[in-house]
């Protein structure tokens, strides 16, 4: 072997930069520094899998973080603001609230507030929703034939909000490629990422 | 807080169908911590106010509508002085529990709405009672 000569003809031939560094930390990078990396990435997409699944079971919510898709409730919300929803069993549905429901059959949960509610004494309760934007109550929105919605349709009630938050879900729905290409480069960090 | 309502009720196919003018004539305050202090701090983007009527009646032991809402902006005055006003919305009722019901009340509340943050809904102080008449008024024009 010479270690020196081959070194030495690299080093004149070959273009440095950080891109070759990096490929060469890579090519360095032993199987074992390989499972390790890789172990460090399933432990932070575990980690957030599971915040996410307690925050689930804290609210009470299955989907306790929803993002505004459309004008329906400005000026309080704009389409990519980000609300935080609960949905515990006890917390009564009243006039004035804003709720997230989703329609039977449909996938997308709607956010709008309730006007009307006619609660019988067994607790069990029918309401109507509208957007602060629409001229007129939901009514339209619901299946053919419903009249108005119950318990079960609510996902939660939005308790707090954050403006803008949201948009990066939606462009990433809107733009795929966004999507990969985010995923691509986060991968590509926490893997090459070397800690020292 | 104050309102003066009166009213009349007509039925509609099955359902009571209620008519109410009101005046409004309100002070929307901050009264946190005990204190009453400028409603628009620096983290109220806006208000939704809605008047509400809340009444029981023999089909459903609570009923809620809400009557008329308004939006209001920060940097509106936020003094409410209105006359003669007209409810906005259909107050129909689910059944007939509004003739002849004397405990049907009507309240003023909001929806804080901030730059960012917790969406409270607080309830004004001050309510009214609106007695509905035991009979129909069929020929009224609204």
């Amino acid at each position: 072997r010479a270690p020196v000569a081959s070194r030495w003809r690299l080093g004149t031939a070959v273009p440095r930069g950080p891109a070759m560094d990096l490929f060469g930390d890579l090519r360095r990078m032993n199987k074992r520094q390989l499972y390790y990396q890789v172990l460090n990435f399933a432990m932070i997409v575990s980690s957030a899998l599971m915040i996410w699944k307690g925050l689930i079971v804290i609210t009470g919510s299955e989907s306790p973080i929803v993002v505004v898709l459309s004008g329906s409730m400005e000026p309080a919300f704009h389409r990519g603001d980000l609300l935080f929803l609960t949905n515990f069993h006890d917390d009564p549905i009243r006039a004035g609230e804003i709720v997230v429901f989703k329609v039977e059959g449909r996938d997308i949960p709607i956010v709008h507030r309730v006007t009307k509610i006619h609660e019988k004494e067994n607790g069990n309760i029918k309401f109507l929703t509208k957007g602060d934007n629409n001229e007129v109550d939901d009514r339209g929105l619901y299946k053919e034939g419903q009249n108005w919605l119950e318990k079960k349709d609510v996902v939660g009630r939005a308790r707090g909000f954050l403006p803008y938050v949201g948009m990066v879900t939606i462009i990433m729905n809107d733009y795929p490629k966004f999507k990969y290409a985010l995923l691509a480069v986060m991968g590509a960090y926490v893997l090459l990422k070397r800690e020292s | 807080l104050r309102k003066n309502v009166e009213d009349f009720t007509g039925p509609r196919e099955r359902s009571d169908l209620g008519f109410v003018t009101f005046d409004i004539t309100a002070d929307i305050l901050n009264g946190k911590n005990g204190l009453q202090t400028f409603i628009f701090d620096w983290n109220v983007k806006q208000l939704f106010l809605y008047l509400s009527a809340e009444y029981s009646t023999k089909n459903n032991a609570l009923n809620q509508v809400i009557l008329w809402d308004k939006i209001m902006l920060r940097g509106e005055n936020p003094r409410l002085f209105l006359k003669d006003m007209k409810s906005k919305y259909f107050f129909f009722d689910d059944g007939n529990g509004l003739k002849g019901n004397r405990n049907v009340t009507l309240t003023l509340s909001w929806n804080v709405v901030p730059n960012a943050g917790i969406l409270p809904l607080i309830t004004g102080s001050g309510h009214v009672s609106v007695p509905f008449p035991d009979t129909y008024e069929t020929t009224k024009s609204y």
